[in-house]
């Protein structure tokens, strides 16, 4: 694992959670749409916080390819589940939330099953027989 | 009657969601590196190889329907089971699904990592 790939792992770990917050902020000023009016959730795309969430979930989704180009998804998966660990710090530092004892465990837990999984290899070396046929130009 | 029905839902989600993860990193996978492709070709040949990858585009549906399908246990069930449960048990279903379809090397460590990182979402979204 190089320097690079690792920052793809905080890009999307990142991505995901500033995505997120960035989504639900914007449909909590949007207000509730029901199911019979859901053309109203085509409006919604012009919300600011809506179009910010979406490039920032875009922005996931680029690097969560990337990724899974290089690793193995049962690396990858583990490996940014910090994005649990990271929304429950935010909400306290940016919402001045109170953090339960079983959520502190539960970021304990996460955060131990990171560096376990970082700590092993990223990509299962495989023998060729079994290398998966190439689609395409490789 | 009711607990089956989101059980029942939670386990589409997760196997929906499962499936479209696996089909995902086997799209990249045969794919390859994409820095190496971008370099070589730039970035339209990356995107064209990913948009037009059958793997890819059967993860979309996949993805499509353990959204909807959320969507739809939201409706009758308590976000605080449903999400909690569905988050962290595809973690679980990955580490097998993985080893299964894609071949990867699940060894203790990757399962431990799976089991804690489960345990851990479980108790942070509940």
């Amino acid at each position: 694992m190089t320097l690079r790939k690792y920052l793809v792992l905080v890009a999307i770990v990142v991505f995901a959670s500033f995505g997120d917050i960035s989504l639900s902020h914007g449909m909590k000023r949007v207000g509730t749409i029901s199911l019979a009016r859901w053309t109203e959730l085509i409006a919604a795309v012009f919300n600011p916080w809506v179009a910010l969430g979406i490039v920032l979930l875009l922005g996931f989704l680029v690097s969560y390819l990337s990724a899974l180009s290089w690793s193995d998804l049962t690396y990858v998966l583990p490996a940014t589940s910090f994005g649990y660990v990271l929304l429950a710090l935010l909400s306290v530092w940016l919402l001045g939330e109170r953090v339960s004892i079983t959520r502190w465990i539960g970021i304990l837990l996460v955060s131990s099953g990171i560096a376990i999984v970082t700590r092993g290899p990223s990509a299962t070396r495989q023998p060729p027989e079994l290398e998966p046929t190439t689609g395409g130009d490789k | 009657m009711g607990a089956l029905r989101t059980w029942g839902a939670i386990a589409a989600i997760v196997l929906s969601s499962t499936a479209g993860d696996v089909l995902l990193s086997r799209a990249m996978r045969q794919i390859g590196h994409v820095g190496d492709l971008w370099h070589r070709a730039g970035p339209l040949a990356v995107l064209r190889a990913v948009v037009t990858h059958p793997s890819f585009l059967l993860a979309l549906l996949f993805m499509a329907i353990s959204f909807f399908g959320l969507l739809a246990a939201l409706s009758w069930a308590d976000v605080s089971l449903v999400v909690p449960a569905a988050a962290s048990l595809t973690y679980i279903t990955n580490a097998f699904a993985a080893n299964l379809f894609l071949r990867e090397r699940v060894d203790r460590r990757r399962w431990l990592a799976a089991l804690l990182v489960c345990a851990g979402v479980a108790l942070l979204a509940a």
